[in-house]
């Protein structure tokens, strides 16, 4: 089997999880810029993160054979503080031509804030102006239906936005398919305690379909599974779907979608 | 012959391959009794200790409520009724956590 982690916070990980993500089939992942659990005080320290997700963490990655890419933003979690965040995506194309970027993410909401609903649309623009796709994070529990509807209708009223270009990321069985509907692409992420369990996430594929769809398991320092990904492939196969139906969910789908950016390349081509 | 106490449930749409419908009981049996009964636990628990009255606790029982109503879609439905039915950004932020439930904002109070 193989499978591609299109949503890993890699940084968070220790060295044995991409020895066991390779073991398991791994044959890319890919890592939005995210929180890290305190607020970044400084553009200094954006930089140093950037730095970190398209120097060193390719690097390590690639110690085990498996291709690193990544996504740039400033975390809807750190919305805020707009005059820092108008400072960090003034800073943020320095980084656009490095060879594993490939967009902008993961931007959205986290409390639904007009704050956080002005970042959003700054990073909307920047990824239009430069060309970028683009990931969204929905945000958490009782605030994903609104944030997600808030998202959808900013990105809908953005002339520049191409949905096919984007990636609305966190849907379960109450987003799904208003993402899909809008002709969005849906990611589905699996949780142990929230978001989706590998069962919810076949039960999604098999009543909305598998088109325009990836999964991951968005592993970060938080409770959360690097495996989560070819774990879900074994729910499939004993649903009795067959290895076509979980190489195009885990495999051909991301692939797809991934490489709309030209650097998205890898050994593994969709004809397999 | 066993007699369900629920509603019969209403069919739902999309393909599960038929050969492997005995598959989704089998597997998930167990691990789905499991968590049911740590509902039933929760529940319990926060009685016990006297929290019950708790948002969340309250939240909990009413989306609990329409696991037995014989519709389909329960997943939806349920994280729908745990969502913010409003539709405005908020002006400030309340925290960075979300709390699983939905509470409307307090009145404000009069300042002396």
């Amino acid at each position: 089997m193989r499978y591609i982690e299109p949503h890993g916070h890699m940084v968070s990980r220790t060295t044995d999880d991409y020895q066991a993500m390779v073991t398991a089939g791994c044959v890319a992942v890919c890592e939005p810029a995210f929180w890290a659990g305190f607020d970044r005080g400084s553009v200094s320290g954006f930089r140093d993160y950037y730095r970190q997700l398209t120097e060193y963490e390719p690097a390590r990655a690639a110690k085990f054979l498996l291709p690193h890419f990544s996504w740039l933003c400033l975390n809807p979690k750190e919305s805020e503080d707009l005059a820092l965040a108008r400072d960090v995506l003034a800073m943020i194309p320095e980084f656009l031509d490095r060879p594993n970027v490939l967009g902008i993410g993961e931007i959205g909401l986290n409390r639904n804030t007009r704050n956080e609903m002005t970042v959003l649309e700054r990073h909307v623009e920047l990824a239009v102006q430069h060309d970028q796709l683009i990931l969204v994070h929905t945000p958490h529990l009782e605030d994903k239906l609104k944030g997600t509807n808030l998202i959808l209708d900013l990105l809908s009223s953005h002339r520049g936005v191409k949905p096919e270009r984007v990636i609305i990321d966190h849907v379960e069985e109450h987003t799904i398919q208003r993402v899909l509907d809008r002709g969005f692409w849906a990611g589905i992420t699996l949780y142990p305690d929230s978001k989706s369990s590998p069962p919810r996430a076949v039960d999604m594929l098999e009543i909305c379909g598998r088109e325009r769809i990836w999964m991951n398991s968005a592993c970060d320092w938080g409770v959360s599974d690097p495996l989560a990904v070819p774990k879900t492939a074994l729910e499939m196969r004993r649903r009795g779907h067959s290895a076509d139906f979980v190489d195009a969910v885990l495999f051909r789908n991301p692939h797809r979608f991934l490489s709309q950016c030209p650097k998205f390349k890898i050994a593994e081509s969709p004809a397999g | 012959m066993s007699k369900s106490r629920t509603k019969k449930p209403s069919p739902t749409r999309g393909p599960v391959p038929t050969a492997a419908a005995r598959a989704v009981v089998d597997h998930g049996f167990i691990p789905v009794r499991a968590k049911l009964i740590e509902v039933a636990a929760f529940l319990d628990r926060a009685e016990r200790h006297a929290i019950a009255d708790d948002f969340r606790v309250a939240a909990l029982r009413d989306a609990a409520e329409l696991l037995v109503d014989g519709k389909p879609e329960r997943a939806r439905r349920i994280l729908e009724q745990l969502s913010d039915p409003t539709t405005e950004p908020e002006a400030v932020s309340s925290g960075k956590a979300a709390l699983g439930a939905w509470r409307p904002a307090a009145p404000a109070t009069a300042k002396k």
